[in-house]
């Protein structure tokens, strides 16, 4: 392919646009409304994803160690403890800092105790991956001078098969809008080629190659795509920096947050734009594939 | 220039439109294939571009044969075939000049070369001056033109028309068939040309072909048109 030949192919395109208004439009408007859904639920899944991932990480469990335990025993499991596979973080706290988070939790009535302090030290152990706490429970509660390993069994279980269940149905519905916006797109292109179906006879009648008659329809498609990801980027960006400024304060300092506008805007707004460019290469390819056999 | 070799074309609803043809046109020839609708008159045109493609047999235009032709090779082979149709076939929202100058822009000619020969071929055809009018504001026989113009833009050795004066008036015809005479006498141009008007083959005399039930019954040089309207 020639230089002037690519330069005639991105002229054209652009000018087809043009001759082509109504049937530009329909295009652009079916990208718009699709990768507009797209956005939006991209924007609710991913927060709801790190809603997920941060109830996941509030996750810990509580080993109590054995009253009878010598600070040396202590000081050898809390080493164990560590070198466990699958454990990320161990913090002791000592019978004392014990007595006064039960204060704090149950009133100053529970200060009657610090004459004679019926609690056990502990160790609170958070896991790598948290759906693996219950493993790692399992395995430090085999350990010498553990008295019990607590993580809230049974509930803990349940809010992993709530948050798997949860991402697993989003990425379902992401792919499905996907699909579908894909469909819808490339009927839009289709019928518009359809309707210039003569035009691409008489190309080849005059001796075009297919690649000739297929270039300037796929850059076509990509004009399309990215005119058609301008009005959801916007949204996506305008509606999630109104809704962070909203959300942010009222969540601050509770154990869930939500994402940051920056990277997460660039990466749903690098997303939208791959797709509707995507959509438009993919969505004339198809198109014109059908109208090439010679 | 062009040769056909028992060919044979049944349609897939088994039509049989080619049965058993054998010819030869030689360089610079002027033919009319005439007969009734329905003989294989179209089936015969259409293979020499490769529109259709034969069941058996050989056609040979300009040393290729087409029988055999690789699809991806077919557009090659149409640059060295100027074609024109009865309904001229333009891009209806591209101008006159720009019509013309598409099929030069396929065959990825440099722009300054475009600018003359197109300028060139309107010339020729009597179109210069309307060269920025939408083939819409042109009257048929001037759309006629422009497409006979389209067709020889490449300097191909064969141009074939399908009833190119099929949807015009009397005086528009006589008008393309002194531009197909010019291109036939002052450039050598092979012309085929399938038609009904029996006025214009029996006052401009050339090689009559004429063709019933899928073959050739008739073949004379300076032939008449041989059938009642």
């Amino acid at each position: 392919m020639k230089f002037r030949t690519l330069r005639r192919h991105f002229r054209e395109s652009f000018k087809t646009l043009g001759r082509n208004g109504w049937m530009t439009f329909a295009s652009v408007s079916a990208v718009t409304v699709t990768l507009l859904l797209v956005g939006v639920f991209l924007a609710i899944m991913l927060n709801l994803n790190k809603i997920a991932d941060d109830l996941e990480h509030d996750v810990e469990m509580k080993v109590y160690v054995e009253l009878a335990a010598d600070e040396a025993s202590t000081t050898a499991l809390e080493e164990q403890i560590r070198e466990t596979p699958g454990v990320e973080e161990v913090i002791y706290s000592t019978r004392d800092q014990e007595l006064e988070r039960m204060v704090q939790d149950f009133g100053e009535d529970l200060k009657l105790y610090e004459q004679s302090n019926p609690l056990r030290e502990a160790f609170y152990v958070k896991a790598t991956d948290p759906q693996q706490t219950v493993k790692v429970a399992q395995t430090i509660d085999e350990y010498p001078n553990t008295y019990e390993v607590v993580y809230g069994e049974g509930k803990i279980e349940k809010l992993f098969d709530f948050l798997n269940f949860g991402r697993n149905a989003g990425l379902i519905l992401i792919l499905a809008l996907l699909f579908t916006a894909m469909f819808l797109i490339s009927n839009t292109i289709r019928i518009t080629i359809v309707a210039r179906k003569t035009e691409i006879g008489i190309m080849k009648l005059v001796g075009a190659t297919n690649s000739f008659v297929r270039i300037p329809f796929v850059l076509e498609g990509i004009w399309m795509g990215i005119l058609g990801s301008i009005v959801p980027i916007l949204a996506v960006i305008f509606g999630y920096l109104e809704f962070y400024d909203y959300a942010e304060p009222r969540l601050r300092g509770e154990m869930i947050q939500i994402l940051a506008p920056v990277p997460f805007l660039y990466i749903v707004t690098g997303i939208l734009f791959a797709m509707g460019v995507f959509i438009g290469i993919w969505g004339s390819f198809m198109s014109v594939r059908k109208f090439l056999k010679v | 220039m062009i040769k056909m070799k028992d060919v044979y074309k049944k349609y897939a609803n088994g039509v049989v439109a080619a049965n058993g043809l054998n010819v030869k046109i030689a360089p610079g020839e002027f033919v009319y294939v005439v007969g009734p609708s329905g003989a294989g008159k179209s089936t015969f045109i259409k293979m020499m571009y490769r529109e259709e493609k034969p069941t058996s047999g050989e056609i040979v235009v300009d040393g290729t044969n087409l029988a055999t032709l690789k699809n991806r090779e077919v557009p090659f082979v149409r640059r060295k075939i100027g074609v024109v149709f009865q309904d001229f076939k333009l891009l209806p929202k591209l101008t006159v000049y720009e019509n013309v100058a598409f099929a030069m822009e396929v065959i990825e000619a440099p722009s300054d070369s475009i600018r003359d020969r197109v300028t060139e071929v309107l010339d020729l055809v009597g179109l210069k001056s309307k060269a920025r009018m939408l083939p819409t504001e042109l009257s048929g026989g001037e759309q006629q033109r422009v497409s006979i113009a389209r067709s020889i833009v490449n300097r191909p050795k064969v141009v074939i028309a399908d009833e190119p004066t099929g949807n015009l008036d009397p005086e528009s015809s006589w008008g393309i068939m002194n531009v197909f005479g010019d291109i036939n006498e002052q450039l050598g141009t092979t012309i085929v040309m399938a038609t009904h008007n029996k006025n214009i083959v029996n006052r401009i005399r050339h090689r009559v072909i004429a063709i019933e039930g899928g073959l050739i019954v008739r073949d004379e040089a300076e032939g008449v048109y041989g059938y009642e309207i």
